[in-house]
């Protein structure tokens, strides 16, 4: 049986079902247990699970991560809430130097299984510390997996496996997208790590889009259909491990590609995956890969500003047509 | 050693393990020091020698399944935990026979059969891990203490205000024990540190405790006292250990004028020395004669050089383990357990 739930309950479910399931996953971070989150996502876990399992923190970003690591080195499997990814800044050290670094400094003895549940996104007006999409950040540190749903399917299956893992997973939840409804079985499910979900299928040119960016996509391949161009949706649905094979394939086939994450552009997920597109799939181009991150700026509050900051689907249209038709999109 | 002698209970293979594991800290040091001279081991290590009484007066109040947390300044620790000289010398010298296949070195030895969380090269790093370990001894039952080592300059990390502040809150198993040598580094602790430090864990609700960190009895008994107490959920607490670096922040750190005298080293080397003063107490209340502990501390040192040889002579770990053990491989995720 499927129903359509939005992306919050997913994520609830997802925990509430393996915390059934597994007695040593235990919650924590601000304002987890009555209050569920000022998303409301963990709305009614305390109830079942009680306050040793369910566990309020203060306001203390690095102490309770710090905390967080220590219990996964000993036999806790922690779920971290960090309430908005704009605070991945304040946990860095707990997160890219101990929990990242333990299974590899330690030749393979100790493990730190905690999932680090936190959001991202931009157009919601709150400005340039509750606004940034940080995926980019922790994905270049190796010892870390990413995981980034792309709607209230991939939110449940992909945190369940993440709760399964034996490592420790940061997974990016779009904080605008937590009302957003989909189609989630009743049944138990997981989505494998490191397997990509082709979303649409289509031939001249593959959109590879993260997160809220995959709704960008499937936006702007319905306006590009109307215009004759079949565009291909690849959703890589974890960005640490990366299902490079899926995506090569699909550019493979289109010999065009645009690749459409929230992050900052420089530096970004966007350019890492047109890279190894360029470097493995170049003979099969038509034309140069094209990324679209957000602006390189400091989230702006004003609406007037924010708005253009982050890629939109006009946009996304407006390249794979000029791309299509032969042009240069940056000038050479 | 007043707190030794009020205390008779102790037998005499307690005493001897203790001044074993403290000649054996002395003797691993002395070695990794020759290695780094003769330019032998790769990088730079931190020694212990000096503060033996402290590892060692608190982890002999520990079970294996006792947990504690490092630092850079760890070697001391793994000893006193439990590890063996060879693999901790092959992990020095980055060998595949190394406690940590070699990927961890000086800085981030770990063993964690013995209950060593790990060494940890970021200054107050572990306190977050010891205090979550804790956490899964209250969580599951376990009634394992965790002893939290760090030095006087960790003091200054945010990182312990917000992880005491849980602990006390969650009343949790842990003992944070700072060895206080006198030195953040290069600077003098007095130059870095407001006020008192037992007072920042007070201010907490912590009980707290100074403790002569050179007298190994003083340190035990304190420490057997306060483990029991953490095991009857009377946690957290905070012991500060006055004690001495007899090196300098590394290795290499030799000329150090400018920050401390040979004076004052020296005269901690001759009257407070952890060692020498546990050796004549040994000695004064007949447990020991000085030709017996002269034989044991020829018998350690032996055991060092031999474990030094062996590491030196031990294979590198094969190039093709470089990217092993980036990930850890999980059994099953698509299955219920």
């Amino acid at each position: 049986m499927t129903r359509e739930i939005t992306l919050s309950k997913a994520v609830n479910e997802a925990i509430a079902e393996e915390m059934r399931r597994d007695p040593a996953i235990v919650l924590l971070g601000e304002d987890v247990a009555e209050a569920g989150t000022p998303f409301k996502v963990l709305s009614g876990l305390v109830e079942e699970f009680g306050t040793d399992r369910v566990i309020d923190t203060p306001i203390s970003e690095p102490g309770f991560m710090g905390i967080a690591v220590g219990a996964a080195m000993t036999g806790l499997r922690p779920i971290v809430d960090l309430m908005f990814g704009d605070f991945l800044y304040l946990v860095m050290d707990q997160l890219c130097n101990q929990a990242a670094k333990t299974h590899y400094m330690s030749g393979g003895k100790l493990k730190v299984p905690l999932v680090l549940r936190t959001n991202m996104g931009a157009t919601r007006r709150s400005a340039a510390q509750h606004s940034q999409s940080l995926q980019a950040l922790v994905a270049h540190i190796p010892g870390l997996k990413v995981a980034m749903p792309s709607s209230a399917y991939e939110a449940k299956g992909l945190l369940k496996t993440a709760i399964r893992d034996d490592n420790p997973v940061v997974i990016f939840e779009d904080k605008l997208m937590y009302n957003d409804k989909a189609p989630v079985p009743e049944e138990e499910y997981l989505i494998p790590f490191g397997k990509a979900h082709i979303k649409r299928e289509g031939r001249d040119v593959t959109l590879v889009a993260t997160s809220s960016m995959v709704q960008v996509a499937e936006q702007a391949a319905e306006t590009l259909a109307l215009e004759g161009i079949s565009a291909e949706i690849v959703d890589p649905r974890t960005i640490v491990p990366l299902d490079e094979e899926t995506i090569l394939r699909s550019v493979r086939k289109t010999s065009r590609a645009i690749v459409i994450d929230e992050g900052h552009q420089s530096y970004g997920v966007t350019a890492e995956i047109a890279a190894r597109i360029s470097e493995k799939a170049f003979y099969h181009l038509d034309a140069p890969v094209i990324r679209m991150g957000a602006m390189d700026v400091p989230v702006p509050f004003s609406p007037a500003l924010e708005d253009i900051t982050v890629p939109t689907a006009a946009g996304v249209v407006e390249n794979a047509r000029r791309i299509c038709r032969g042009e240069l999109v940056h000038a050479a | 050693m007043s707190a030794a002698r009020s205390k008779k209970k102790h037998n005499t293979d307690d005493y001897l393990r203790m001044y074993r594991q403290m000649v054996r800290i002395r003797a691993f040091e002395d070695n990794a020091n020759q290695l780094y001279l003769s330019a032998k081991m790769p990088g730079l290590t931190h020694m212990y020698s000096g503060q033996e009484a402290v590892a060692v007066g608190i982890c002999e109040a520990l079970t294996p399944e006792d947990k504690i947390t490092s630092t850079h300044r760890g070697h001391g620790h793994c000893v006193a935990k439990g590890a063996n000289f060879r693999e901790m010398f092959c992990e020095l010298l980055g060998k595949e026979e190394g406690y940590c296949r070699g990927k961890g070195g000086s800085m981030h030895i770990a063993d964690q059969a013995n209950g060593n969380l790990g060494a940890n090269a970021i200054v107050g790093g572990s306190m977050g891990i010891a205090t979550g370990s804790a956490l899964s001894a209250k969580r599951l039952g376990t009634n394992h203490v965790t002893v939290c080592f760090f030095g006087d300059g960790a003091t200054a990390q945010g990182l312990w205000y917000e992880v005491m502040n849980m602990a006390a809150l969650w009343k949790l198993p842990v003992i944070y024990a700072c060895e206080n040598n006198g030195y953040s580094e290069y600077t003098k602790t007095d130059e870095i540190a407001a006020g008192s430090l037992t007072a920042r864990a007070e201010a907490f609700g912590i009980e707290s405790f100074r403790v002569d960190g050179q007298d190994v009895l003083a340190v035990n008994q304190l420490a057997q006292r306060l483990v029991e107490r953490c095991r009857k959920g009377e946690g957290p607490f905070f012991i500060e250990l006055e004690t001495y670096r007899y090196h300098g922040h590394h290795v290499g750190d030799i000329n150090r004028d400018y920050y401390r005298s040979r004076d004052e080293e020296a005269e901690w080397k001759k009257v407070r020395d952890p060692i020498s003063n546990f050796g004549n107490w040994l000695i004064d209340q007949k447990i020991m004669t000085a030709d017996e502990l002269v034989a044991i501390d020829k018998e350690i040192v032996s055991d060092a050089e031999a474990a030094v040889k062996y590491a030196l002579e031990a294979k590198y770990p094969d190039v093709r383990e470089v990217d092993m053990h980036v990930y850890a491989e999980t059994a099953a995720w698509g299955e219920t357990q």
